[in-house]
């Protein structure tokens, strides 16, 4: 229900310019799940993304469970078992994926849209989604291998780094879980646990679907009711609690047997939606979000030598997701990098960007449009995620004049207020080798 | 890294028995069109015009298989290099001007080829092939900027190997197995060989091999095939060509039983590699065996449902992670992988024979039709969600030409995997899965368990100065 005239001035803004999006439909299934279509008829490929709100953010006092129920959801399904159900997609060539994130539980089907195939593949899919039998032995296996996983991930300096950044920036808050769980979670889990995660969570109405390939708007239709009509009903996830901004630095060391110290330094940043969201995507695509032309990149690895991965990045997320700048570098020089990294925030929210390092950034990001959806793969994650997060139908329409739109000040007075640099959190992890 | 482009090989062998499908779909696609100029530089094109974007590559026959002992790494940090300028270019500013054009850029070296490209607007791809020319040419290697770049490298090496104990296993299984061919060298090369790098070398290397007789340039997108062309050879065109002697064989000598490392590196969870000597398309006296290795890495490892992920991760839990995996389109003799981690209360070497036990069958037990079935039909799709990616066109057409293979192989590669029998799979298990041609190493945790790690806090505001 947005503006009526704000959308016809975009669309004409936009057809003038040239950076129209895919063409994306919307609508609601019968039991509640909200679908986003786009129709790409070039090749015989259909794309069926699935995702609900069931990310880590939902473990609650279980750290792990999100992750763990969406990694069996394709152990079997009615008298189907592992085998058979891997055997029956990849009988006809599809490929099923599912993935855990920290805001999203994500479901992914691939497969040619030859109707036969097609029809086997959704079919299957829909069981595997709304159906799952979680055996007991599949759930003791994967909840070991998750275990392994976790000594695996005790040695990985990059690993502990990321892990301490997020308990340390959000705290109690659901997004300082690590969705790869703990050994104590891991231990007490139920089979039980798993079962009631998937009927609270994976619901219609806590749905998105988006489609993306060579189907019609009717057949689109059909096979959203498809893979929907299985679920339950039930209720949207609640909103989760805001993120609270820190309240002092913190400073976090920790010695690890690793040639190279992992520093990150960041706090809560911004959100999908966020009134902020693109002033602050542009003035972190110049500090460090473009690669090897990025401030951050040019000071510390170009003019340095020092790294030879240095970026910054916010994570937006339902609520604020992180803002993060890392590197990695010998623990001979690891304390004169900090230095360095804090020294280039320091200057860029005093003094903000340059008019040429914007005009340079505005270019980039404007000029590439075109390749942030060239593929139905990137096109299916992106509805998926204009779905989930709420965010309106011409995001991409508009997006090449939101980009235009940042200016010197927004960005310089964004950052003033977004980003505290006395009230950072500092990682390192390294330096005894 | 290899280790991983490698199984993903595998997995990428997952799709289905539509062969009208296929025929249909071929029609609406362009072909590659091929050019040569005077001077020897191959231009390949492939129109594909679903989205107003490009990609182009530029793909040197160089790569660390071409390097000797003592100057490892030099074609990887050659590739570093190729940013810091040239006559009329200061450092970074060819990544500048992409960016400011709108591009994405980067460049990756492996063990056969050294490759730089551009993602771009489709009205935008003279700027990168002006300065892929220019720098193809023109390059000034500065000893301040090797200076840098040399440490950047290292810190990388540090990052990619030295801290990660699996690429470190990776190395030295790869150094045992090979000691006469030029594979024995990782390519981001030995840290030793970084330390003493000199600009020289760098200077010897960009000259010999940098040339458009050694270059192919590969460009997918929305664009005209002829315009291409032209194009290339108003910026290309011009550079003389030279004569560059073919690499030497380097050929592996003869391995004469089954060798076994142990690394230790800092890691709480064993891990397992196996490899066995193949050969390659381009190697190999009978390509059928090359397609039946194939096959037999999609019967291992090929999708979920292949035995490795039923039989050792599902059926016996033995692991907790097991693959398989082939790379046919290696320049020269390369291995059959496997690799795992044991599963809580097995041991290494009980995965290992599993491993082993694995290889046994495929000795003395056809495969089954309807697994052939299923890889068969898992390489139809995955031919088809290809073409989904502009860029991973791209990287085919690039990698074939540049080892020395045509591009024309890629359309060959669906029949001549659905031709393959389960008698020719088995004939392969025993031609080539044998121990006279086995390399076994095991990563060795050593975490000391005292020295625990301890996080030490240390409260203040004082970061930030």
């Amino acid at each position: 229900m947005r503006n009526k005239f704000l959308v016809l001035l975009s669309l004409l803004v936009v057809a003038s310019v040239g950076h129209a999006g895919p063409k994306i439909e919307r609508w609601q299934t019968a039991n509640g799940a909200r679908v986003f279509y786009v129709n790409a008829p070039e090749l015989p490929i259909v794309d069926l993304r699935m995702v609900f709100d069931a990310g880590s953010a939902r473990d609650e006092s279980k750290p792990g469970l999100a992750g763990l129920t969406n990694s069996l959801l394709d152990e079997g399904t009615g008298k189907l078992n592992a085998d058979q159900v891997a055997e029956q997609f990849e009988g006809v060539g599809a490929q099923y994926g599912g993935a855990s994130l920290r805001d999203m539980a994500v479901v992914s089907i691939r497969s040619l849209s030859d109707k036969p195939i097609l029809d086997k593949a959704l079919d299957l899919f829909s069981k595997v989604v709304a159906s799952p039998t979680f055996p007991e032995q599949s759930f003791q296996r994967n909840r070991k291998a998750m275990l392994v996983g976790l000594k695996v991930a005790s040695q990985r300096p990059n690993s502990i780094a990321s892990k301490t950044f997020y308990k340390q920036v959000f705290n109690d808050h659901p997004y300082g879980i690590d969705g790869s769980g703990t050994e104590p979670s891991l231990k007490a889990m139920t089979r039980q646990d798993v079962i009631d995660f998937h009927k609270r969570y994976y619901v219609a109405n806590n749905a998105v679907i988006a489609i993306v390939g060579a189907v019609s708007r009717s057949q689109a239709e059909e096979l959203a009711n498809r893979v929907s009509a299985g679920l339950a009903k039930g209720e949207r996830a609640a909103r989760l609690e805001k993120v609270e901004r820190l309240a002092a630095a913190k400073v976090k060391r920790i010695k690890h047997k690793s040639q190279q110290t992992h520093i990150l330094v960041g706090q809560p940043g911004m959100h999908r939606g966020d009134p902020d969201y693109m002033t602050l995507y542009v003035g972190n695509h110049i500090l460090g979000g473009s690669g090897l032309v990025s401030r951050l990149s040019d000071t510390v690895r170009e003019q340095r030598g020092l790294a030879y991965s240095v970026y910054s990045y916010f994570s937006p997320m339902r609520e604020d997701g992180p803002f993060m700048m890392g590197m990695q570098t010998k623990n001979s020089q690891a304390d004169d990098a900090l230095k360095l990294l804090n020294s280039v925030l320091k200057e860029y929210l005093e003094k903000g960007p340059t008019a040429d390092e914007l005009k340079r950034s505005k270019q980039n990001i404007t000029g590439g449009f075109a390749l942030r959806v060239d593929s139905n793969k990137k096109i299916t994650e992106y509805i998926a995620m204009i779905g989930f997060y709420d965010l309106p139908l011409d995001y991409l329409d508009t997006f090449n004049d939101r980009v235009e739109a940042v200016t010197l000040e927004k960005i310089k007075d964004a950052f003033k207020r977004r980003i505290n640099a006395d009230k950072l959190v500092t990682v390192m992890v390294g330096g005894d080798k | 890294m290899r280790l991983v482009a490698t199984l993903a090989l595998a997995a990428v062998l997952a799709g289905s028995l539509v062969t009208p499908l296929q025929a249909k779909h071929r029609d609406g696609v362009a072909d590659v069109r091929q050019y040569q100029l005077d001077n020897g530089m191959k231009i390949l094109v492939k129109e594909d015009h679903r989205a107003p974007v490009v990609v182009s590559q530029v793909w040197y026959k160089v790569g660390s298989s071409y390097e000797y002992n003592g100057i490892t790494g030099v074609s990887h940090v050659l590739e570093h290099m190729m940013f810091k300028g040239t006559k009329t270019l200061g450092p970074n500013e060819f990544s500048k001007i992409i960016a400011a054009n709108g591009g994405r850029e980067n460049a990756f070296t492996g063990k056969d080829y050294t490759a730089y490209f551009q993602r771009l607007h489709k009205d935008r791809l003279e700027v990168s092939m002006r300065l892929e020319a220019d720098r193809m040419r023109n390059l000034t290697l500065d000893q301040k900027e090797f200076a840098k770049e040399v440490n950047v490298v290292k810190e990388e090496r540090r990052l990619r190997t030295e801290d990660k104990p699996t690429s470190l296993t990776y190395e030295q299984f790869i150094a045992t197995a090979f000691q006469t061919s030029p594979y024995h060298h990782p390519v981001i090369g030995w840290m030793d060989d970084l330390e003493s790098m000199q600009l020289d070398d760098l200077q010897q290397w960009y000259e010999h091999w940098y040339s458009p007789s050694n270059a192919t340039l590969v460009v997918v997108g929305d664009v005209k095939a002829d315009h291409v062309y032209r194009m290339a050879k108003k910026h290309f065109g011009p550079i003389p060509g030279s004569d560059i002697k073919p690499v030497k064989p380097q050929r592996e000598t003869k391995q004469r039983g089954l060798r076994r490392i142990i690394v230790k590196a800092q890691e709480e969870v064993p891990y397992l590699l196996m490899g066995y000597k193949v050969p390659v398309l381009r190697t190999a006296q009978d390509e059928n065996d090359v397609y039946a290795l194939e096959v037999m890495a999609g019967i291992l490892d090929g999708g979920n449902s292949a035995r490795l992920a039923r039989e050792l991760v599902r059926g016996k839990q033995i692991a907790v992670s097991a693959g398989a995996g082939y790379d046919m389109y290696d320049r020269i003799d390369n291995l059959f992988l496997f690799d795992g981690r044991p599963a809580t209360g097995h041991s290494v070497e009980e995965l290992e024979q599993a491993l082993r036990d694995q290889v046994e069958r495929l000795h003395t037990t056809l495969a089954n039709q309807d697994e052939l079935d299923r890889i068969k039909a898992q390489v139809v799709a995955a031919k088809v969600y290809e073409l989904d990616s502009v860029f991973y066109q791209g990287m085919q057409i690039g990698t074939l030409e540049t080892v020395g293979l045509s591009h024309k192989k890629l359309d060959e590669y669906v029949d001549r995997v659905r031709a393959v029998t389960p008698k020719q799979v088995q004939a392969v298990a025993r031609k080539y899965l044998v121990d006279d041609r086995l390399t076994v190493a095991v990563l060795e945790p050593m975490k000391d368990k005292k020295e625990k790690d301890q996080p030490v806090e240390v409260k203040g505001a004082d970061n930030a100065k």
